[in-house]
């Protein structure tokens, strides 16, 4: 089984960052060059770009109605500079609603891990992007850390809110995204492993609770504070905050709270806010 | 577990909301579309557990009828699909049924071809946009898209299978996978190959000339 501190280690001996050796672990993989796989997770990025422009329109509503525009609301009180939390939470924010709603609205993303959670990592990178002015090869190379995160998830834990509730979906994408704004900010490989840690160790418990069982309540705003929550652990990591928990045992800990999850609380929408007075009202007069 | 890789989770690109309601019902459709074999004109789809009860707020019908119409999962005229269904002719209708013991998300597509192909297919999509088909008319079986697969209706007599396979030995295709099945002694039978190479539309209309070969459908990797 895959261990994420492996991949730390390795990268600490070589003096390379985490995302290189990812990169080099997945040609050999999948047989292919290095700029083949680059060009691959280019047309990710792009799509990622894509999908942020046109959730910040705001043109588009979902099929049952309840979401659309909630990230041009949010964009367009921070182009006034009238915000709470700083001009790069509120573009997280905006960012991570937009592409979520592009999701609930039938548009293009890309599943991050999960088309649920595909808010929260486009929204971070983007956002370190523009604080740190990076190189698209970096932002590609950041993904690369993204993924492999991804991937120790997958085989130790879960991606699916089905399995895990929604720890293993916005959940995952927070770590996979607060490693990755470690690396683009220009972290160590130890750094990423914190602040993965800490982003994942804030969303344990999590239900996964959709009103209907529609990818809409609360899903699309959860994408917006999963990636706040991952831009502050991404801080802390940064600062030298360790992690208690290393990462593989926070990850195990995700895996088994999801085992330990009752069904009505894994996207059943029998349980949580599915199965409030109004999460009922919206499911009966939709379906 | 099975091996991840890194696009396995960053990606797939998709037209939204659900991965399994949305990119694997589209796959859905687009295998269906393949196991007809020609343009559908007219259809009915049956939809069971999740699918007829979720379906709607996930785009699943449209989906459905998107990858029947040919789309793939990216394709972000998915929300559009009813209107290009009308102007390419095709015409379906929805059903909810009980398909009794089957994956949550599953369909029955009921399919007829322009040129009078009329067959019914039942999938399953099981979770990230992996699909697996379960039965084609009466026939139980596993097609997951990893390979190009021949599926081939014939009638249960000594030296059918036979020659299917010489065919495809003097075509250079290798045999990967196989499996056959029938009704009863004598009557209809069904063999499904994966095979290594594609099987291509020569080979195919040989295949199709064999004696006591009803029906040969070549279903290309999704």
């Amino acid at each position: 089984m895959r261990a994420y501190e492996d991949w730390v280690i390795e990268a600490e001996s070589k003096g390379k960052k985490l995302s290189e050796v990812i990169l080099e672990d997945q040609m050999e993989e999948l047989e292919q060059t290095e700029q083949t796989l680059f060009e691959r997770m280019n047309n990710n990025l792009k799509v990622m770009r894509g999908s942020v422009e046109a959730g910040l329109s705001g043109k588009r509503r979902s099929v049952s109605g309840l979401v659309g525009g909630d990230a041009a609301k949010v964009e367009e009180r921070r182009k006034k500079g009238n915000n709470l939390v700083g001009m790069e939470i509120s573009g997280a924010i905006a960012k991570a609603l937009a592409v979520a709603e592009v999701n609930a609205c039938m548009g293009k993303i890309v599943a991050a891990p999960t088309a649920g959670s595909c808010g929260v990592l486009p929204a971070v990178l983007l956002t370190v992007e523009e604080v740190c002015q990076s190189s698209e090869r970096d932002i590609i190379l950041a993904l690369f850390t993204a993924a492999g995160l991804g991937m120790v998830l997958t085989e130790r834990a879960s991606v699916s809110g089905a399995e895990g509730g929604c720890q293993a979906e916005i959940g995952s994408a927070a770590a996979m995204a607060a490693a990755a704004a470690v690396e683009l900010a220009g972290g160590s490989p130890r750094q990423t492993a914190d602040a993965a840690a800490i982003a994942m160790k804030s969303m344990l418990g999590l239900v996964c609770d959709p009103v209907g069982g529609l990818v809409e309540v609360p899903c699309v705003k959860r994408n917006a504070t999963g990636a706040t929550i991952a831009l502050a652990a991404a801080e802390m990591a940064l600062s030298g905050v360790k992690s208690a928990i290393p990462i593989d045992e926070v990850i195990d800990t995700m895996g088994r709270v999801g085992k330990q999850m009752p069904c009505a609380l894994k996207e059943t929408a029998q349980g949580g806010l599915a199965v409030t007075p109004t999460g009922r009202r919206i499911q009966a007069d939709f379906l | 577990m099975a091996k991840s890789n890194v696009f396995d989770l960053l990606g797939p690109i998709m037209v939204g909301p659900s991965s399994s309601h949305t990119a694997g019902a589209v796959r859905l459709g687009g295998m269906a579309r393949k196991i007809l074999g020609e343009e559908p004109v007219e259809g009915t789809i049956f939809l069971h557990g999740s699918f007829a009860k979720t379906g709607k707020g996930h785009g699943t019908d449209l989906a459905l009828l998107a990858g029947l119409l040919g789309m793939l999962p990216d394709d972000e005229r998915i929300p559009d699909a009813w209107k290009i269904a009308e102007e390419r002719g095709l015409s379906v209708k929805y059903e909810v049924i009980d398909l009794g013991e089957v994956h949550p998300n599953t369909v029955k597509f009921d399919l007829k071809g322009k040129n009078g192909v009329h067959l019914q297919v039942i999938g399953s999509s099981i979770g990230g946009g992996t699909i697996v088909i379960g039965k084609i008319n009466e026939y139980e079986v596993d097609i997951r898209g990893d390979y190009p697969t021949l599926v081939v209706l014939h009638q249960d007599l000594p030296g059918v299978v036979a020659q299917v396979t010489l065919l495809l030995a003097t075509a250079q295709i290798n045999i990967a996978s196989m499996r056959v099945a029938r009704e009863k002694k004598g009557a209809q039978a069904l063999m499904i190959l994966e095979t290594d190479q594609t099987i291509d539309k020569a080979v195919l209309e040989l295949l199709r000339k064999l004696p006591k070969i009803e029906q040969a459908m070549a279903i290309e990797p999704l």
